[in-house]
């Protein structure tokens, strides 16, 4: 099993919460957290393809409280339509990386590495050169594990989005 | 028609059936206080916004109704974050108005900004930021909506001021559909219960051979008594009435045990114990009544019946959860009931085994013969003695809110008024002046401590100027008396700011120059005579000023975060209380 951050990936479960695209709505949601003392593992939030709803995906760690009591008190704030949880068994995760590396003396052994996980390069100077990945979450694991003998200078995950698998028992092929 | 966004909000609630509201004026909310001069709906002009906030919750408390506040922004909105609070965690329902820095101004620091709706988002089951004049009708029904449907609780809308003085079209199309339903994405209360749900729990009651009803709070806003005492002369089943539902069944019924818990009665707290199905009906399983709760009834399969989901399984893990509206359960509990028929266990048994605890260790403190000093549950006995059966009983948070729950007799639904969740001392006197305004024919007596009423005394200058005569019975022991009596048990009688004075201040001057009559009292036989001279006045407010036995504590007692099992019944348990070796919280 491996590790995401110190969390084991029994303990997190993946909320996609459908709510109102207002003002205020994402302050809801983490204030609810943050008050109730269940922790975020990650949290991502964007547009959906109806204007008037945004989906906030979130990783919780349900080591902190019972997944049901999290589902539970986020279903009554007003503005959240929609719960559903995905089983990580049953979701399609993926998750960006944009991730700057020092060249070292054999620069292309970087960009080798970089190109075993599909990266692309974004940018480079003397010095550095900046990668974008994007994967399912453990892969990124991988990849950042590979790109820390190279020294990593500065680094940015986005947290995981997910959708539901179509057929919930295919093999991954992540 | 054109109106203004400060008359549409006053016309909006006018439509609401808003019959009064609680507030004070102040620079962001003064568009909305021009209007109100036309509008049939009173406004009582509070001393301190705080108070507005109770006076909503007991209005609302005594009458059904959602309690509505008034105030400006900032400081302003911050004095309601108490009462918002309170309201929240005792699920009462109120609609606050906030007055707020001008759009274009928020973020600015302006005079009198804060972020109500970031500071009061943790406190209320839902607020809004209002950006525009046009919303302002939709905006109002859904807040009355919100804030009176499932779970009750409080909903606040801050306002602009420059949206209340900008105009919207108000037309004829708004009125037409003001009582159309709503219509809100996120929000669909579950009020009629599952069949299955009400099938198994039916079995369990069938089954059980030691059943206790637990009754909360939730019953009252459920308005579910008449269905209780149905399903009590049914089945028999003893009642076991929490805090908050004190008077939601009679006291004075031989199958109601009174209040559970950390100051709850013996046979309450033991049948708890002992059940074999505890049938949880709108109460939420709160440490006070449950003390730890790995001890709490650990014979007990449970039903529970709660309109909140979140709220089965928080604490305790229901055999049968029933998602509802608590009447409408009770309702249909008692109709599969009696169509099955109840069963054929005996409960002879369990119902000796209750009246043998009842008589073995009811209530108990003592009188001297000297009448002093003055016992406070000889002052409650008194109050409740004199004053007529259907009294609105208004209480602060302390010794003399246990006492007072402990020694009235509840036999009316809404006649008690207390902060349950929260436990905000100084409730009692702005909630008395609010319990009024609900119920102008009815006695209301506040029961408050000396430090309770030094923290909101002063509405009592609302009371006089308003013409609400409440009567406040001050059970003056010139200490914060439930500190000290934990300090006294678990902190070996080292006592730690916990003296005030029972002089200091006069409260029968302070009471005078309040425009109440003070009466002051330290003999037991001045009390009779003191609380019917208190309930013959009825043009003004009174108080009296019982000065109480500084050293009387709560008995029973079940320490903190210990098991129920251990229940304390008078001083000589002290020791045992003391010893017991556990934190208190």
């Amino acid at each position: 099993m491996s590790e995401l951050n110190g969390a084991n990936d029994k303990q997190l479960h993946i909320l996609t919460v459908l709510v109102e695209n207002k003002a205020g709505v994402l302050a809801r949601v983490s204030g609810l957290f943050a008050r109730r003392g269940f922790n975020i593992h990650s949290l991502a939030v964007a547009p959906t393809d109806d204007e008037a709803l945004s989906r906030i995906t979130i990783v919780v760690d349900v080591a902190s409280a019972p997944l049901e009591q999290i589902i539970k008190q986020l279903d009554k704030l007003i503005n959240v339509v929609d719960i559903g949880e995905l089983h990580p068994t049953d979701a399609i995760e993926r998750e960006l990386m944009v991730i700057t590396v020092e060249k070292g003396p054999a620069a292309h052994d970087v960009v080798d590495a970089a190109l075993a996980f599909n990266g692309f390069a974004l940018d480079f100077d003397e010095e550095h050169i900046t990668f974008s990945f994007s994967g399912a979450p453990e892969r990124l694991d991988e990849c950042e594990a590979m790109m820390r003998q190279y020294g990593i200078t500065d680094i940015q995950r986005t947290g995981r989005v997910a959708l539901r698998r179509l057929v919930p028992d295919a093999v991954s092929a992540q | 028609m054109k109106l203004t966004g400060a008359q549409a909000l006053i016309k909006s609630l006018e439509l609401c059936d808003v019959e009064v509201v609680f507030g004070l004026p102040g620079g962001a909310i003064l568009p909305v206080y021009d209007p109100i001069i036309e509008s049939p709906i009173r406004h009582v002009l509070v001393r301190h916004e705080q108070g507005a906030g109770h006076a909503a919750q007991g209005y609302a408390q005594v009458t059904g109704k959602p309690g509505v506040v008034i105030v400006t922004s900032g400081p302003a909105a911050t004095n309601i974050v108490t009462p918002l609070c309170d309201a929240f965690i005792d699920s009462v329902p109120l609609v606050a108005i906030t007055g707020q820095v001008a759009l274009s101004n928020i973020g600015t620091d302006a005079f009198q900004e804060c972020d109500t709706v970031g500071i009061t988002r943790s406190v209320t089951k839902h607020n809004e930021l209002i950006t525009d004049p046009a919303d302002i009708p939709r905006l109002v029904r859904e807040a009355f909506y919100i804030a009176t449907t499932g779970r009750p609780g409080p909903v606040l809308l801050d306002l602009p001021k420059d949206i209340s003085n900008m105009e919207m079209e108000w037309d004829d199309s708004i009125e037409a559909g003001w009582h159309d339903p709503i219509s809100l994405p996120g929000y669909v209360p579950t009020t009629e219960p599952a069949a299955d749900d009400i099938a198994a729990a039916v079995e369990l009651i069938r089954a059980a051979e030691r059943p206790v009803i637990y009754a909360g709070g939730g019953l009252l806003k459920a308005h579910a008594a008449d269905a209780l005492a149905e399903l009590v002369e049914l089945t028999g089943i003893h009642v076991v009435t929490t805090l908050m539902a004190r008077g939601v069944f009679p006291d004075d019924h031989e199958k109601c045990l009174g209040m559970p818990g950390m100051h709850g009665n013996y046979t309450a707290i033991t049948a708890f114990q002992q059940t074999d199905l505890l049938i949880g009906l709108g109460a939420r399983f709160d440490d006070r009544v449950t003390g730890n709760p790995e001890f709490f009834a650990p014979d007990a399969k449970v039903i529970h019946v709660d309109i909140d989901a979140a709220e089965h399984g928080k604490v305790r893990k229901p055999e049968v959860a029933i998602l509802g509206d608590a009447k409408r359960a009770v309702v249909l509990i008692t109709e599969a009931l009696r169509a099955s028929g109840l069963g054929d266990i005996d409960r002879t048994p369990w119902n000796s085994t209750i009246s043998g605890w009842q008589e073995q260790f009811p209530l108990k403190y003592d009188q001297s013969e000297s009448g002093f000093p003055l016992k406070p549950q000889f002052v409650l006995e008194q109050l409740r003695d004199n004053s007529p059966r259907d009294t609105i009983v208004v209480a602060g948070v302390g010794q003399h809110q246990m006492w007072a729950s402990q020694f009235w007799h509840f036999n009316h639904p809404y006649t008690w008024v207390n902060s349950g969740g929260l436990g905000t001392m100084g409730f009692a006197v702005p909630a008395a002046v609010g319990a009024k305004v609900g119920q102008p024919d009815t006695t209301v007596w506040a029961v408050d401590g000396d430090g309770c009423f030094q923290m909101t005394g002063q509405e009592l200058i609302t009371a006089s100027t308003e013409n609400i005569p409440v009567k406040i019975c001050i059970l003056n022991n010139a200490y914060l008396g439930m500190v000290r009596q934990w300090q006294e048990l678990f902190y070996e009688e080292r006592y730690s700011e916990v003296y005030l004075s029972p002089d200091v201040p006069d409260y029968v001057k302070w009471a005078e120059s309040m425009g109440c009559v003070g009466i002051r009292v330290d003999k037991a036989e001045e009390v009779q005579a003191a609380v019917e001279m208190a309930n013959s006045i009825n043009d003004r407010p009174v108080v009296i000023d019982f000065r109480v036995d500084e050293f009387e504590k709560v008995y029973p007692m079940v320490p903190a975060g210990g098991s129920n099992d251990v229940v304390i019944l008078g001083p000589e348990g002290d020791a045992e209380a003391a010893k017991s070796g556990v934190a208190p919280s």
